[in-house]
């Protein structure tokens, strides 16, 4: 599904990520863990085509084609989805409105027709009340107002309509208390299958008690420092990430 | 100057034997601005003679006056002896069919979903008589005569139903307002007339857009609309297709009239040729709309989208004169490449707990320059009159200006003004965030200002939000990137 390869990505000049391998394969659940500041998010908007994350070296290769030839609203085309640590507030664009045009620009790029507006909001209200969220919601502008929780859970409904291929999810248990987190997870499993795989970065192994990751990597200083399965982040949260410089030592 | 005038005598004299009224490929007025062109006009249009006597007060009084300077607007002078101030195209020289029309403003139609028929109207296509004669304005004409609506060209008024016009026209624009309603006065050449009668709700929207005349209204428009007590109407003013004008110079002169619990709904959407990526050419838009909520419970509520002309100065304004009456205005000004804008409105409140409402929308791209002008004025007598006043801009781009100048002037201890200003920039954030849902660009761009224009799109009739939209949407194309 991902293959990426020797990925050197800076950022204002600065190199933050500097030679990262990682391999996804369909249907696997990888967690990217690791320190402050050590190029978790980058590697996130590195693949997302975000301006100002330059690719300086290295390959990524996502469902077949070289994913950094695309822009970024042909790799959201293609199947790939970021849900943001930080969602951004868009005022005055209705909600419902603005995933319905995302899903159909997808479509349209994708040759197919638009959505039916009725079956579209019957799909959006049922994700919404599996993630617990007020239906009002859908008519409130894109994430103004919304609290940090339910700015987290619109991601989520936006990945479950969106249904991406492969979805990066950037820290979406920060600031959730245990309940959302507990929905958030749902959420995620409820679109596992096979061919839709997942990369996880997290501060906290707690989200992964949820979960249930194929593989779990320590990235530090723009590298995979370490790369385990899921007890790997058992160990992680007992020691903390110091291990990390005595492995290196 | 004896010898210029001796000229147009000449021309005068020659076009009359030429027979002005019945040959339409002569149908133009010499260039230059002297009583003998504004006799000749209130000629042509067969007018009586305080009318013209009306026109002649106020070209002499223009002749006293000297151009304002006073807006943030980079203004040329502007020579009005090189002006035509009649001039309906000849119809050889219009393109003869829609295969004749520039392939770029077919595109643009297309996009914004004007029906066929209209945009061979709009194009200025020489349509035939019979394509003419089965025009939309003259089927509705009879449903509006039942409810006893007057809706015609102001020359069809003037002939028509003389006393209306000579009753109120100027009694809201004064022919002495300003320059450019002064010289409207002296030389208008065509507009619209509404007559609302008491009690009576127009059952259907009036627009420019349906009468067969519009197009060739010319650049000085003089539209006058009167709702009677009761009465209630909404007019749609302007074409959203892009109108290409060689002409320059645009002075129109707008007279709302809403007496005891009249509503007046007026919306434009107005796309005046911007001029190209380089800012040459493109249309001078100096507008004066007025509305007067001459009695009580009388209600003006101002809609605009403006997203054409080089140059645009622009306030339409209300005076809330009968007690409890309401103003409002709902702006969205966007301004592209060169463009400049200084637009805004004025609420004059005279009456007894008067309300106004401004909700002004500012977009600026290029290396246009867009300001908010916007007074508010209590007077003495206006107890507990209220105003609020929210004025938002959107930059988009580093090269682009955006300024708000609010005037506010209480004279009543018990009034009350609020006013909330914001300026933002379209955000790197905000654009990465709708691409990596799969929204191109361009999409991503439209989709932020659409969200940002809301609040006035909503005040629109449906139909025309709708294309409100798409006119934003092509305007801004290549905006970013």
């Amino acid at each position: 599904m991902l293959n990426i390869k020797n990925l050197h990505v800076a950022v204002g000049g600065e190199e933050i990520i500097k030679g990262l391998d990682l391999e996804v394969g369909s249907g696997e659940l990888h967690a990217v863990m690791g320190p402050n500041g050590s190029g978790k998010s980058t590697l996130g908007y590195a693949l997302a085509g975000r301006d100002g994350y330059e690719v300086t070296d290295g390959s990524v290769e996502f469902d077949g084609a070289n994913l950094l030839d695309l822009e970024v609203e042909e790799r959201a085309t293609a199947g790939l989805f970021l849900a943001l640590q930080y969602p951004v507030e868009i005022p005055g664009v209705n909600n419902a409105y603005f995933l319905r045009a995302a899903l159909n620009a997808q479509r349209k790029a994708k040759g197919e027709e638009e959505v039916d507006s009725m079956g579209f909001l019957k799909t959006v209200r049922e994700h919404l009340k599996a993630l617990n969220m007020d239906e009002a919601l859908l008519k409130r502008a894109v994430n103004e107002g919304f609290s940090g929780g339910e700015k987290k859970r619109n991601e989520i409904v936006q990945m479950a309509v969106l249904q991406p291929k492969l979805a990066i999810l950037d820290e979406t248990d920060s600031g959730l208390d245990i309940d959302a987190l507990k929905l958030v997870a749902e959420g995620v499993n409820r679109l596992r299958d096979e061919n839709r795989s997942f990369i996880v970065i997290t501060h906290y192994q707690r989200l992964l008690e949820y979960l249930v990751p194929d593989r779990v990597h320590v990235l530090s200083d723009g590298r995979i420092a370490e790369s385990g399965d899921r007890s790997l982040a058992h160990r992680l949260e007992r020691e903390g990430y110091a291990f990390l410089d005595t492995a290196e030592a | 100057m004896s010898e210029t005038q001796q000229q147009v005598e000449d021309l005068i004299q020659s076009r009359y034997k030429a027979g002005f009224y019945t040959d339409i490929e002569s149908d133009t007025i010499p260039a230059g601005l002297n009583e003998e062109v504004i006799a000749m006009i209130s000629a042509k249009k067969s007018e009586p003679e305080w009318l013209l006597e009306w026109r002649l007060k106020a070209f002499h009084h223009w002749q006293t006056l000297t151009g304002p300077n006073w807006a943030k607007l980079n203004l040329p002078p502007i020579d009005f002896q090189k002006i035509h101030y009649f001039s309906s195209p000849k119809q050889k020289d219009r393109p003869q069919s829609l295969d004749e029309v520039d392939p770029k403003l077919l595109e643009t139609f297309d996009k914004l979903g004007v029906p066929l028929h209209e945009r061979a109207r709009l194009a200025g296509v020489a349509v035939d008589a019979v394509f003419d004669s089965v025009s939309v304005g003259t089927t509705f004409q009879k449903e509006l005569e039942e409810a006893g609506v007057i809706f015609c060209s102001f020359s069809e008024a003037v002939q028509n139903h003389p006393d209306l016009v000579r009753e109120y026209l100027g009694s809201v624009v004064p022919y002495r307002d300003n320059y450019f309603a002064c010289l409207n006065s002296a030389v208008f050449s065509d507009g619209s007339f509404v007559y609302i009668p008491e009690g009576t709700k127009c059952p259907m929207e009036l627009s420019t857009y349906f009468r067969i005349n519009a197009r060739d209204t010319g650049q000085f428009e003089r539209t006058l609309i009167i709702a009677e007590p009761g009465a209630e109407v909404s007019y749609l003013e302007g074409c959203t297709a892009p109108m290409r004008d060689e002409n320059q110079l645009h002075a129109a002169v707008v007279e709302l009239v809403a007496r005891e619990k009249a509503k007046v709904k007026y919306s434009t959407v107005q796309n005046w040729y911007p001029g190209d990526e380089n800012g040459k050419g493109g249309i001078y838009n100096f507008v004066t709309k007025r509305g007067d909520c001459r009695e009580d419970d009388a209600r003006i509520s101002w809609t605009q989208v403006e997203t054409g002309s080089a140059i645009t100065w622009k306030y339409p304004s209300c005076v809330l004169r009968g007690d409890r009456s309401a103003g409002e205005f709902y702006s969205v000004a966007l301004t592209h490449n060169h463009q400049q804008a200084d637009t805004g409105t004025k609420m004059i409140h005279l009456g007894k707990n008067t309300s106004s409402k401004i909700i002004s929308k500012g977009i600026s791209a290029g290396k246009s320059s867009n300001s908010y002008r916007g007074l508010v004025r209590m007077a003495k007598k206006a107890d507990s009159a209220r105003n609020y006043t929210q004025c938002d801009s959107l930059l988009i781009g580093k090269t682009c200006g955006a300024h708000t100048f609010p005037y506010i002037e209480s004279s009543n201890p018990t009034a009350k003004i609020e006013h909330e200003a914001t300026t933002s920039r379209i955000g790197e954030d905000q654009l990465f965030y709708c691409q990596s849902r799969g929204l191109d660009e361009e999409e991503a761009v439209a989709l932020i200002v659409d969200g940002f224009c809301k609040e006035v799109f909503k005040e629109l009739p449906m139909e025309f939000a709708v294309e409100a939209k798409a006119l934003l949407e092509i305007s801004l194309e290549g905006a970013v990137g």
